[in-house]
Formats: structure tokens, C-alpha cells, sequence
């Protein structure tokens, strides 16, 4: 593990009411690693993932991500920041096109000066030719590239995850969080999310946090693993290590 | 002593007219905990059975009948029943078509539909005011020399009657089988659905509901001002809807402590500062209280679904 | 068949009960005593057949919502062909300019006074079209800030003898200004909210003016508002000291149409640049934001875009659009009161905004333009007015919450692949 963390999450708890959804559940990652936070159904996932992306204000602990501390920033704040993330039932603009997610996506790049924009300067339309040059990259990568002008909401289900995917990626995080990534793919549709993920880290340079129910599916990827049970930390370390961890198995495997 | 008995009046004014706005409000907040959407026609249903009100009075009486407690009965079941009328017919033309749709449709539509009742009312019944003469004149006053705090019968009236149909509401909530069906609703509308809840019936019947208890309103408050007109419906709406976000949308109890701070303090700022005012202060209460405090005093918090 | 008896039944005795209630019978003044009449037989035939329709329609509604799903679903509303090519679609546009401005040349001087009308309800239904067809926000105060426009100008010209010239930029300041205090607080509550809280807001600025007689007059108003002047050209038969009359100056005979066809030219002159504003705006990053925003605004904040000052965007501009189109109601009528700013106005605006389509600029102008001219067209319609709005809205939300006019935001396209 590298020394300075990217995003060091210390004692993350979050109560609802009387229930503790999410219980002291400490995390780091580096630079240019993979790691997936697992765990069954209900383990209070997706509540971490909320907690560190701003959209709930954690009851207790601290998100830092390199070395600021975010846990009391909205969540628009913490996706500036850096950490841009997904969501377990895909969240796109459906009646807005493939490129116009995009495009959407980029606002904090684009040239938001209305003056400029209404007299329709050259700034202005370089910087818009500029936002549609790297949505045009990312939906090539993505393989998108040819569904660019149609609408979101018309995409098969595994397009639209990819879609939002690159949408992520326009916006040039340095942290990119995936909330079940493969939940409703088929078994191609999921080999390809996870050659994505590799090319994504290898040649982007970029993090990823991920979340995943199915736990074979991140073994392959994974740099390091976190396996949360009933919102508590209940292991973590390299997928062999988690694999063989005998809590895991009863917990996790056992329960299936 | 003078000051302090003029205090008294003023919040026995308010708790008056508190509990008719409490009685309007538990419209809104029902129809909100079961569909989400605020009702703006329900200020309108009130205005209406103000207004059958005082058709049945003005009408038994021209047939002779001055038996004060007939009149007061027979006005109360006829504004009852066509003021749920009016209720399930809105229900029906211009929220259920659009119960699927963003919330700005539906909330278009009900604005639609307030705007269409008023003016219908407005058509039918002509815009001037409409005075019946006061049926329970009278009072008891006590207090000191310089001023004397007055109880009119009508005050204690309302006081009753507001109490017996809030108690008549809670025990049908919570002991009816329909009732229960309105929690179930409420908490989980597809859930109630996959049990074979008729929610659609649960919807008309909160409708209904609301309804009647905005005719209880409407006999108390048309019988205490003695006038009515069909511009009544929008304030004295806003008013409820008020009371029904201060006290915590969704909740019943919170929706009649809502009515009943809302109205002493409207009838304080009338007597220490201007009744021009009134309506700035229940506008402002609003504004402070969706500012600071959106869920209410006996709300919960809205945790947002990602 | 025999399923639908009784639900036809019911509609039908519902619809008898409603009907008998408000329309059978009339609360009438009789000196100090209120009585009930009872309306004449043709009434309550009315009645009946209501009913008869009503229960009717409950036999065969299966039918007709199977046609209508069918209709439905081929209708989209398109551009008529001539007007997606880009040059002749430019060209329409500078005929249709160029028609109405000289417009005022041709038509008699009421015409065009209510055509300036006409124009002013264009640029609210614009502005409005902005806070409600493009960020999805209801605002049901607008009028307020049409207000906060219109007195701007009012007070600053009777109080310190500014200008129409002087005094609309800063009434489009205040009101932006007013649209900002306002939404920055409410703009964070949910839509339902937002749309009592602008209610009421429009109702305090009402009340305000009504109550702040030593400012504003209270219920009496302010007159002698002046009409703008051109350059230092003004319409009255006399100018004032300093100033040369429009008349004198060109050496042509004074005539009132002449302050009219300025009025009317400037108004339209204004409208224009609203919709041209507009029309960029929606191809603006913030444009994109705004349908972004009505779509999905976790989506939007998960992105880095801020909601509220996405929506403070589209309020503000909103507002400031409704304290021109006040400036320019101000010095058209000469004299602004309270009366002018009611619940009813914010009414009109939106029913303007819903029956042209949320977001389509052609169908709001349509719109505007159909909803100013009818009533004085048939005057027997103007008692009618408000109770079509409200039903319009109705309607429209039922069958076609789209609008009549439905255009999608013009989006940006990718070039190649």
C-alpha cells in the first residue's frame, strides 16, 4: 500500500432513527488502486458510498480525501473534489442524448459566463467544441460512439452503464466510485465491464472504489478488498486473503 | 390586569379560529401522507360548503323552520356530503389521470383545478358577499372593570365541535379497517396494493375525509363570520396548508397544533400590530418554518432516496 | 356492459349532486335577508342532460381512451417543413419581424395598444417559461416580481424624477435581485413547497404595497407614470423643460398615436430580445443544466453541479424578465395600484406557459398572443376567463401535459462516428 492514502475513510458511521446502518467502518485507498467494498444484501454498502459521496451527512467519523477532510461537504463539492460516482439503478438523464450526458456532465468545465455565451463569442464556442472533442473520446471508448444523438433512455441496460461510466470519466475525477457496476449484466456485458476497469486504471491512472454484491466478480480486479457484514468492517486485505478469511466464508459465502 | 385580560381574549380569538384551520388542515396533510401532492383545491371545498352552508340555512328558514339545532344539523350533513362530493369528483377529473406523471403535473393541475372552482363558484353564486344573521348570538363575559374577556357561544361551539371530530377521526384511523388501510397507504402505497388494499378506494375515502372535516370547518367559520364570498377558499387554504406544514406534513397531531399556533398568533399580531398584517405573518411563519425547519414541529426528516 | 351500469349510475347521480348544489340554487340578497332561488326548469334540464352525458360517457369510456392511446402515439409535434431548413427558416422569422413592426403603421391606435398588451404578456409567458418549462420550478408568485418591476420604475420617477431610460435597468436589477433573495433560501425545498412559498410571496409584495400608503399610495396607486422617451424626444404635446417633443422636432402634427406606435415598437423590441436570450440560453451550458436538473438532480450533484444555483439561475433571469415586461406595464398604463398584481395575473402567465407547451418558445408566444386576444374579441368571454384558465390547466396537464406547441430543447449534435 502506498503511503499517502487518496481517501481515508476513519470510523464512518451513519444512524437512521434507532437503526446503525453503518458502524465504524474505517477504509483507505491509494493512488492507482482498485478496491471493492463487499458484502451480503443490506450490509450498509451502498450507505458508505452515500456517506463518502456526500449525499448523507455521516452521524459519526471522517471521509479525507488527500488529506481533506469532505464528510461535511455537499455532495456537488465532494464530486469537484474529484470523486464522481455511480449508481446501483443507473441514473441518466434518459430524454437527454448519449452526447448531451456528456456534455452535462463536463458543466463544471464549460464556459458558464452568460455574457459570453449569448453573444456567442469564440471563446465561448471553443470551449463547447472542446467539451464535445472529449465526450466524442469517451463514447469511443465506451463504444458509444455511434448511438452519440440518440437518447439516453433508448440505450440497452449494459449501454447505459457504460454511458454513465464515461460520464464519470468527462469529468476527469481522480477517484471514480461504481455502485454494482455488473448488478443486471449479462456474463459478456460483465467480462467487458471488468476489462474496462483494468484499462481505466492502467491507462488513466485512475482509482476506483467499487461496490459488488457477487463477490467471485471482483476477485479478478480487485487490488485490495473491504467485506462489510451488518454495517461493521468485518475483514479486509489482497481477494486471496479475504477468500480464505474463515469470518468471511461463514458470514458471506455461507450464507448462499 | 387590563393588559393581561386583553391577552387572554386575543388568544381565545386565536385558538377560535386555530381549530378551524386545524380542521382544514388535516385535509392537506392526509391527502399529502397517502399521495405526496398538496391539495390546493381543498381551500375551495371548504369555500363551498361554506357556501351549501348557508343555502340550507337561508333555505329552511324561508320554510319556516327556526329550530336553531335542526338548522345547525341539517347545514353540517348537507355540507358534509356535498362538499365529499366535490372532493372525490376532483379527485377523480384532475388527480387521478395524473397520480403517475412528474410532480409538476400534478401539481399544475391542482392549481388548475382551485383556479376552475373558485371561478365556477364565483359564476354560479355571484361575487358579492352573503350574510346569514348570527344563529347563537350571545356570551359570557367576566374579567375585570376595564375589560372584559368575552366567550361568545359560538367560540365554545367550535371548541366542541373541532374536539368531538378530531376524536371521531382518530378513533376511525385507528380502529377501522379502512382506517388502517390509510396507514398502510401511507407508509407504503405499492406494498398496500400487492395486499390487496383497493388503494385507489383509500385515496377517495382520504379525499372524502378531508372533505367533510373542511364542511365542519366551513359550518363553524360560516357561522362565527356570517358572511361568505367565494375568495374565502384561497386564504383561509393557504392558512391551513400553513398550519399543516408547521405542525409537520403527514402528521394529524401535528396538523391541529399547526392550526392552532398559527391562529394565536395571527390574532395577536391583529391586536398588537396591524390585522392588515395577518396575512404577512402566517406567509412569514411559512417561509421560516420550510427554511429552518421543512419537516415540521412533529415531522421527522425525509431521508432522500439514491 | 353490466359492470359499468353502476359506476355509470353513480357518475351520473354525482354529477347531478354537484350540479343541483351550486348551480340549481342561488344564495341571493334580498335587503338585510339572504334567501335561496331556486333556478327555472331550463337549469335543471341542464342538469339532467349533464348527467345523461356524463352517464353516457361511462359506458363507452373504454372506447375512447383506446382511440386516444392511438392518437397518441403518432402525434408528434413537428415543425412545419419549411421551417426546419435553417435559411428559410431565418427568413420567416424577418418577415414575421418585419410585419410586426409595421404593424403599428396600419392598424388603428386601440389595436395597437392592445397588441403592446399582447407583448407584455409575451415577454412574462417567456420569462416564465424559463422558471417553469426549463428548470421545472413552479412559481406561482411571478407576479410579484412583475410588480417589484413596475413599482421600481413608478417610485423612482415620482420620487426622484428618474426616467423610463433611468429606471429600467434598475428595475430589471431589483427584480433579479428580489428573484435571488427570494430563491436563495426556497430554492432548496422541494417543488410543492416552492410553489406555496413564491404564493405567498406574491401575495406579501401585494399586500405590502397595499399597506405602505405613504410609500406607494397604497390602494389609490401611482399616476402620471411618464412614457418613455425617444433619446431626448418626448410624446407629450408639450415637453418638458429641456426636453424637445417628438412632434415639434420631426415638424409633424401632435398626435397621441404617436406615443402608442413608440410604446408598441418598443415592446416589441423587448420581447424580441427576450426570446433571442432565450433561445441562446437554451443552448447554453446552463440550458443543459436546467433539463438536467428537471430530469434527475441526484444524477446533477453526484456531476458537481450545484442545484440551487442552477435553479437561483433560471429564477433570477425568470425575475428579471417579469421587471422589464413591469417597467414597460407601468409606462404603458400610466398609472399601476396593487389591483394590477394579483394571484390572477401569476394565473394567466402560467396557463400562457402550460397551454404553449413547457419549454417551447413558439408555442408560449402562440399562446400569449391567443390568451390576450380573446377576450377582447368576445367580451362575453372575459366573465369566462379565469374559469377556462383553471381549466385549461386542468385539461392540459390530463390529455397534454406537453403543451400544444411540445418542442424539445434543441440538443447538441455530434458531427461524426
Amino acid at each position: 500500500m502506498a503511503d499517502t492514502p487518496l481517501l481515508s475513510v476513519r470510523d464512518l458511521s451513519m444512524r437512521f432513527g434507532g437503526l446503525l446502518a453503518v458502524d465504524r467502518v474505517s477504509m483507505d485507498v491509494a493512488p492507482r488502486e482498485v478496491v471493492s467494498i463487499i458484502g451480503p444484501n443490506g450490509a450498509g454498502k451502498t450507505t458508505v458510498f452515500n456517506c463518502i459521496s456526500g449525499f448523507y451527512r455521516p452521524t459519526d467519523g471522517e471521509v479525507l480525501f488527500e488529506n481533506k477532510p469532505m464528510h461535511r461537504l455537499p455532495g456537488f463539492k465532494i464530486a469537484r473534489a474529484g470523486m464522481v460516482r455511480t449508481f446501483q439503478n443507473v441514473r441518466l438523464f434518459k430524454e437527454m442524448t448519449v452526447v448531451e450526458n456528456l456534455l452535462v456532465a463536463q458543466h463544471m468545465q464549460a464556459e458558464r459566463n452568460l455574457l459570453k455565451g449569448l453573444l456567442l463569442t469564440r471563446g465561448f464556442r471553443r470551449r463547447e467544441a472542446e467539451l464535445l472533442d472529449r465526450a466524442a473520446h469517451w463514447l469511443e471508448r465506451v463504444g458509444l460512439i455511434e448511438f452519440a444523438n440518440r437518447e439516453a433512455g433508448n440505450l440497452a441496460y449494459g449501454q447505459q452503464r457504460r454511458l454513465e461510466i464515461a460520464r464519470c470519466m468527462v469529468t476527469q475525477p481522480k477517484l471514480l466510485m461504481l455502485d454494482e457496476p455488473a448488478a443486471g449484466l449479462n456474463p459478456n456485458e460483465t467480462h467487458d465491464l471488468d476489462r474496462l476497469i483494468v484499462q481505466l486504471k492502467e491507462e488513466e491512472g485512475i482509482t476506483v472504489l467499487l461496490i459488488e454484491h457477487d463477490m467471485s466478480l471482483v476477485m479478478g480486479i480487485s487490488d485490495r478488498i473491504y467485506v462489510v457484514n451488518q454495517g461493521k468492517p468485518l475483514a479486509d486485505g489482497t481477494p486471496e486473503e479475504v477468500r480464505r478469511n474463515p469470518e468471511v466464508i461463514k458470514a458471506y459465502l455461507g450464507e448462499e | 390586569m387590563e393588559a393581561s385580560l386583553y391577552f387572554l381574549q386575543q388568544v381565545i380569538n386565536g385558538l377560535t379560529i386555530g381549530s378551524t384551520y386545524a380542521l382544514i388542515a388535516i385535509g392537506y396533510t392526509m391527502v399529502y401522507g397517502i399521495i405526496g401532492m398538496i391539495n390546493f383545491a381543498h381551500g375551495e371545498i371548504y369555500m363551498i360548503s361554506t357556501y351549501v352552508v348557508f343555502i340550507v340555512i337561508a333555505g329552511l328558514s324561508m320554510l319556516g323552520i327556526d329550530s336553531t339545532a335542526f338548522l345547525i344539523v341539517a347545514a353540517l350533513l348537507v355540507a358534509i356530503v356535498v362538499a365529499s362530493a366535490h372532493a372525490f369528483a376532483v379527485e377523480r377529473v384532475a388527480y387521478r389521470p395524473v397520480r403517475g406523471s412528474k410532480r409538476l403535473i400534478a401539481l399544475i393541475s391542482a392549481i388548475g383545478m382551485s383556479i376552475f372552482l373558485q371561478n365556477y363558484i364565483l359564476l354560479a353564486q355571484g361575487s358579492r358577499d352573503k350574510a346569514i344573521p348570527s344563529l347563537l348570538p350571545g356570551g359570557w363575559q367576566f374579567g375585570g372593570d376595564g375589560f372584559a374577556v368575552n366567550l361568545s357561544y359560538m367560540q365554545v361551539i367550535i371548541f366542541v365541535v373541532t374536539l368531538v371530530s378530531m376524536t371521531v377521526l382518530a378513533l376511525f384511523i385507528s380502529r377501522s379497517r379502512l382506517g388502517r388501510a390509510c396507514r398502510a397507504c401511507s407508509q407504503d402505497r405499492g406494498m398496500a396494493n400487492l395486499l390487496g388494499i383497493n388503494t385507489d378506494l383509500v385515496i377517495s375515502m382520504t379525499f372524502v375525509i378531508g372533505a367533510a372535516l373542511a364542511a365542519v370547518a366551513g359550518l363553524l367559520l360560516g357561522m362565527y363570520y356570517g358572511v361568505v364570498n367565494p375568495y374565502i377558499g384561497f386564504l383561509a387554504g393557504l392558512k391551513a396548508f400553513t398550519a399543516a406544514v408547521l405542525g409537520g406534513i403527514g402528521s394529524i397531531p401535528g396538523a391541529v397544533l399547526g392550526g392552532l399556533i398559527l391562529g394565536v398568533a395571527e390574532a395577536l399580531t391583529g391586536a398588537y400590530l396591524s390585522t392588515e398584517y395577518n396575512d404577512v405573518v402566517s406567509f412569514g411563519l411559512l417561509i421560516l418554518i420550510l427554511l429552518f425547519r421543512p419537516w415540521g414541529i412533529l415531522g421527522k426528516p425525509e431521508v432522500e432516496k439514491i | 356492459m353490466k359492470g359499468k351500469l353502476l359506476p355509470a349510475f353513480f357518475a351520473a347521480g354525482l354529477t347531478l349532486l354537484l350540479g343541483a348544489s351550486v348551480l340549481g340554487v342561488q344564495l341571493q340578497s334580498q335587503g338585510i335577508d339572504t334567501v335561496v332561488m331556486v333556478h327555472g326548469p331550463l337549469t335543471w334540464l341542464g342538469l339532467f342532460a349533464a348527467a345523461v352525458v356524463v352517464f353516457a360517457y361511462q359506458l363507452i369510456k373504454g372506447r375512447v381512451q383506446r382511440v386516444r392511446e392511438k392518437a397518441r402515439q403518432g402525434s408528434r409535434f413537428r415543425l412545419p417543413a419549411f421551417l426546419e431548413n435553417p435559411a428559410q427558416r431565418r427568413l420567416m422569422i424577418a418577415l414575421a419581424i418585419g410585419a410586426l413592426l409595421l404593424f403599428p403603421f396600419l392598424a388603428e391606435r386601440s389595436a395597437i395598444d392592445i397588441a403592446t398588451l399582447t407583448l407584455i404578456y409575451v415577454m412574462l409567458g417567456l420569462g416564465l417559461n424559463v422558471v417553469v418549462g426549463l428548470a421545472g420550478l413552479l412559481d406561482l408568485g411571478y407576479v410579484g416580481f412583475y410588480a417589484v418591476g413596475a413599482y421600481t420604475y413608478a417610485l423612482l420617477n415620482s420620487y426622484f424624477g428618474f426616467s423610463f431610460w433611468e429606471a429600467l435597468p434598475i428595475a430589471g436589477g431589483m427584480t433579479a435581485l428580489f428573484g435571488y433573495l427570494l430563491g436563495f433560501p426556497v430554492l432548496r425545498l422541494r417543488g410543492d413547497y416552492l410553489a406555496i412559498v413564491t404564493l405567498g410571496f406574491g401575495e406579501i409584495i401585494r399586500i405590502l404595497l397595499n399597506n405602505l400608503t405613504e410609500i406607494t399610495g397604497g390602494p389609490n396607486g401611482i399616476a402620471r407614470i411618464p412614457e418613455p422617451s425617444l433619446f431626448n424626444l418626448q410624446f407629450a404635446r408639450r415637453a418638458d423643460e429641456g426636453y424637445t417633443s417628438f412632434h415639434e422636432f420631426f415638424g409633424i402634427a401632435y398626435d397621441p398615436t404617436h406615443k402608442v406606435m413608440y410604446l408598441y415598437i418598443l415592446s416589441l423590441l423587448f420581447a424580441l430580445a427576450v426570446a433571442y436570450i432565450i433561445y441562446r440560453l437554451m443552448r447554453m451550458p446552463i440550458g443543459r443544466a436546467w433539463e438536467a436538473l428537471r430530469e434527475d438532480d441526484i444524477a446533477c450533484r453526484s456531476l458537481g453541479l450545484n442545484p440551487t444555483a442552477v435553479k437561483l439561475s433560471a429564477f433570477t433571469i425568470g425575475a428579471s424578465f417579469a421587471g422589464i415586461a413591469g417597467s414597460i406595464f407601468a409606462a404603458r398604463q400610466g398609472f399601476i395600484s396593487p389591483l394590477s398584481f394579483t394571484f390572477i395575473e401569476s394565473a394567466i402567465v402560467l396557463a400562457i406557459v402550460v397551454l404553449g407547451g413547457m419549454g417551447s418558445q413558439l408555442g408560449v408566444i402562440l399562446a400569449a398572443i391567443a390568451m390576450t386576444l380573446l377576450p377582447e374579441i368576445a367580451r362575453e368571454f372575459n366573465e369566462y376567463r379565469m374559469l377556462l384558465f383553471g381549466l385549461i390547466m386542468v385539461l392540459m396537464m390530463v390529455w397534454r401535459p406537453q403543451g400544444l406547441l411540445p418542442l424539445k430543447r434543441p440538443q447538441m449534435e455530434l458531427k461524426r462516428g
